[in-house]
């Protein structure tokens, strides 16, 4: 494949070295002198210099050609989408992929079509989220070969489960609390063990019933 | 009538100052706190610090009802960015727009953005003069 790579950052450079490796044909372009003068150390003819924005510049670079694939991976937005819309519309590309480094920036890709899009930030966010799938609930440990997982959740003012007795919450099957650790000191609940604000309280249950458990300890 | 000048340099800050002086309602956003200074003592319109692509400051400047924009900050693709979501998530009748960049101003122009390219308008003008001063010593 003949690749187009836009931004000699972490991203691109990175990108460029893999691609090599694979044995595909790459064609690196970085605007800022320092970065270009290392840049052109390691890859040699395969980085040029100048600003992927400009006409001129894409067409030095082989954008006529046409590549098989454009990468849009500099540090600035607003320049990402203006390359994938030139790679697209002037030159009639249809692969490309841009990179978007500030996730506000988002609606922009979408009004403009410009898809996919890869984001770092949202790539970890999304990570989090299936992790943790809201900040009130820590998973402490996971029994991968049990299939089962203990998580905590901290019982706060507005929590549904606050003053409630552990017998009395509506707990979704397959989740049962283990502890509550007050004041320091974890004791192990029975049905008449009241719930109080500032409670730790751990629990076990089958993945996936996170949400559950959230509704019925902490929702109001 | 209602306008939004993006960037307020030399460019901007003129633009909007013409407008209110013939009774346009105009608010002003830039980057910089300090560019207020550009639009003068008396500036009585509306003026946000914040980059022209946060859209949340774009809402804030009252661009759903807006009549003109007028992008002038000192990126090309910037202003480009920005012009086009005026354009079509906004829906503003009038959008305008500067570009240094030749080449990109002739290729958005063709896509319908309204397109002031001061570069291509000063070529133009050196080598009418040039053209000119040849006639005369002819």
């Amino acid at each position: 494949m003949y690749l187009l790579i836009a931004g000699g950052g972490k991203v691109g450079t990175n990108l460029t070295r893999s691609l090599l490796r694979d044995g595909h044909e790459v064609t690196l372009i970085e605007q800022r002198p320092y970065r270009f003068e290392k840049l052109e150390a390691e890859f040699e003819h395969q980085v040029m210099r100048g600003d992927a924005t400009e006409l001129y510049v894409l067409e030095r670079a082989g954008i006529k050609r046409p590549p098989d694939l454009l990468v849009a991976a500099t540090g600035d937005d607003e320049d990402n989408i203006i390359i994938c819309q030139l790679a697209r519309e002037k030159y009639g590309i249809d692969n490309v992929i841009a990179r978007i480094n500030d996730p506000r920036n988002q609606p922009y890709f979408d009004l403009l079509g410009i898809s996919p899009t890869v984001s770092a930030t949202g790539a970890i966010l999304g990570l989090i989220e299936h992790e943790v799938p809201d900040h009130g609930l820590i998973h402490l440990l996971e029994l991968r070969k049990e299939n089962l997982e203990i998580v905590e959740l901290t019982i706060d003012e507005h929590a549904a489960a606050k003053g409630k007795r552990v017998g009395g919450l509506k707990l979704p099957d397959g989740a049962r609390v283990i502890s509550v650790v007050r004041n320091g000191t974890a004791e192990i609940p029975d049905d008449d063990t009241q719930l109080h604000v500032g409670d730790q309280v751990l629990a076990i249950l089958e993945p996936g019933k996170e949400d559950e458990l959230r509704r019925a300890l902490l929702r109001h | 009538m209602k306008a939004i000048v993006i960037g307020c340099g030399r460019v901007g800050s003129t633009v909007a100052l013409q407008l209110q002086g013939s009774g346009w309602d105009v608010t002003v956003l830039d980057e910089n706190e300090d560019a207020l200074g550009r639009l003068g003592e008396s500036w009585s319109g509306g003026f946000l610090v914040g980059h022209g692509m946060d859209l949340a400051l774009l809402r804030d400047a009252g661009i759903e009802e807006a009549d003109a924009v007028v992008v002038t900050t000192d990126g090309d693709n910037t202003n480009l960015v920005i012009a086009q979501a005026a354009q079509k998530q906004f829906e503003v009748p009038s959008v305008v727009v500067r570009v240094l960049d030749p080449a990109r101003a002739q290729f958005y122009a063709s896509r319908g953005l309204r397109i002031v390219c001061p570069t291509s308008a000063a070529i133009e003008t050196l080598v009418g003069y040039v053209r000119r001063a040849e006639g005369t010593a002819a």
